[in-house]
């Protein structure tokens, strides 16, 4: 096994921290071994920012990632740039009002930041994505992964961030849900 | 957690108790992580003034008894300098990290390199010996850190870290063992009279006894050339005594010192040679060369000073070619062409700074020599 998995966003949206979750869950949650470098400008707030993550069940010796497998983008300037990179059969996941997919490409979308903002606070919108992505791709552990949100954010926020985290998980196993049916047939139809 | 949390835990579980530092990208997150751990294990951390300062410090606190260290990127480390040679001359045992970003002067602060690795050996004017490790991983800065300060205690030398920028802020897993299973040395203690003790008379392994100041014995400690008491004497046989002491206890122990891991010699045509970070690029290419049937091997450089010359050496009787891959433009480059003496072809992948370098370039480098 080895999964790369590219977030990009901008200064603020907390890529990164995003990115070190999911290593750490794979790490520490599931017991492989994982990688994060990340690349950012001088400027703490709004500049291009990306987290690239290494998934392996093996050592893993060239840390950046070429082309994803997995490519989340937080903002349209991330997508556009990252876009290009990602492998053919990879798996694209959006910030649905942020981002605009220029082709017809297959992906998933999520209006995370909304999300976090009916949540109360959208700070959150990344542990959301986080949430989204573990469901999507399985590239962690639900344990794993909650658990790891759970260290991860400031202490007092731990209930919300896991709400928000939930709120991230049931919205992509309603999409998954929602594409089995029109892989079956079943348009329009609710189960 | 990061290389350079990894360094800072791998500190603590050495013994260090004492850090003086200024704050400098990318090893601002050394400097941070002891702040908040030190004073939970009773030891001290101060951000002084300047690098100068700092490094003055952490001789200070080692000739109080502390295992001591400091960690800097380029900049800072150039203005350590100085009291890296007054570490050199007086044989003080602490621990220097540099994790190393583009330079010159100012450079790329939040990007890597591995540019200083010939500023670390000559930094510092006059001649002298100093070792460096350069570790490739989270886990390996973890254990190589303990193995710095090991090496710094028995034998009484500054003792260098160098990591970069890619690892420094690189997250992976990291495993700590139980603090029965880590080995920490400290420096031999002297014995005997307090009245007859020579403060620089070398024991067995050429280093000499190191007590700290206040243990009641006479500590004189200058950078003049001093003679075994400690004392300045300015005279052509303190110098050579001095120096054949400094040079020989690092030169006499090169088998102890010098820590290398090989990869697929044995029947190796052409073999990369790399360290620090370079080194997990160098394995890629390796593997990738290896699947396609090529005769690669890889010899990686855990210590870098003292270099691995009698492993060059011997390796150049029997390969066609060595390929160094460093972030630089050929400074270990020129100390494998220099070891190989002309006996194997030698080819630089370098870069100028600013990134990895990718198994590709390595690839290309190594098709092109086949």
């Amino acid at each position: 096994m080895y999964k790369q998995i590219t977030i990009t966003g901008f200064g603020g949206q907390g890529v990164v921290l995003a990115g070190r979750i999911v290593g750490q869950a794979a790490a520490i949650g599931d017991s492989l071994e994982s990688t994060l470098v990340q690349s950012y400008g001088p400027e703490s707030r709004g500049g291009a920012c990306s987290a690239q993550v290494t998934i392996a069940d093996g050592p893993i010796y060239f840390p950046y990632i070429q082309n994803p497998d997995i490519l989340v983008c937080m903002s349209q300037s991330g997508y556009d740039k990252q876009y290009p990179s990602l492998k053919k059969e990879g798996v694209l996941i959006v910030e649905q009002d942020l981002v605009k997919p220029t082709d017809g490409r297959d992906h998933f979308a999520i209006p995370c930041t909304r999300f976090a903002e009916e949540l109360g606070n959208k700070m959150m919108a990344n542990i959301i994505m986080v949430g989204f992505l573990a469901a999507i791709t399985e590239a962690v552990s639900l344990d794993a992964a909650r658990a790891t949100v759970a260290e991860s954010v400031p202490k007092g926020t731990v209930e919300k961030n896991l709400k928000a985290f939930d709120r991230g998980w049931e919205f992509a196993q309603a999409t998954l849900k929602g594409r089995r049916h029109k892989a079956a047939g079943q348009i329009g139809v609710v189960a | 957690m990061t290389g350079d949390e990894a360094c800072a835990e791998g500190a603590l579980a050495a013994g260090c108790r004492f850090f003086g530092g200024y704050p400098i990208t990318p090893a601002t997150e050394i400097a941070e992580h002891m702040s908040e751990r030190l004073p939970g294990v009773g030891g001290t951390f101060i951000q002084m003034e300047d690098e100068i300062a700092a490094m003055a410090s952490v001789l200070g606190a080692a000739w109080a008894g502390q295992k001591s260290m400091t960690a800097t990127s380029g900049p800072g480390f150039s203005l350590m300098m100085e009291n890296i040679g007054l570490a050199a001359c007086t044989e003080t045992p602490c621990v220097v990290v540099n994790v190393q970003r583009a330079g010159p002067s100012t450079g790329l602060p939040t990007m890597g390199a591995q540019a200083d690795m010939m500023q670390v050996r000559w930094g510092s004017h006059g001649d002298y010996e100093i070792i460096a490790l350069a570790p490739c991983s989270a886990q390996e800065i973890f254990y190589q850190t303990i193995t710095a300060f090991n090496l710094s205690e028995r034998y009484r030398t500054p003792v260098f870290i160098m990591t970069d920028e890619i690892i420094g802020h690189m997250s992976e897993k990291v495993v700590i063992p139980p603090a029965d299973q880590i080995r920490a040395e400290d420096r031999p203690k002297p014995q005997g009279r307090k009245d007859r003790f020579l403060l620089y008379k070398p024991g067995p392994n050429g280093v000499a006894p190191m007590p700290a100041a206040g243990d009641g014995y006479n500590v004189h400690v200058t950078g003049l050339t001093h003679d075994e008491k400690g004392y300045p004497v300015m005279s052509i046989e303190a110098q050579e005594q001095m120096m054949t002491r400094i040079k020989n206890k690092i030169l006499n122990n090169l088998d102890d010192i010098i820590i290398t891991e090989d990869h697929h010699l044995e029947d190796a045509e052409i073999v990369i040679v790399s360290y620090g970070i370079s080194a997990r690029t160098s394995m890629a290419a390796m593997q990738q060369a290896r699947a396609m049937g090529w005769k690669v091997g890889f010899l990686r450089l855990v210590t870098v000073w003292p270099f691995a010359e009698r492993q060059i050496r011997a390796l150049a009787e029997r390969v066609k070619a060595f390929v160094t891959v460093e972030i630089n433009l050929g400074q270990i480059h020129l100390e494998v062409t220099r070891a190989a003496a002309g006996k194997a072809a030698c080819h630089l992948v370098g870069h100028h700074g600013g990134a990895i370098i990718s198994p590709d370039k390595v690839l290309a480098a190594i098709e092109e020599v086949l």
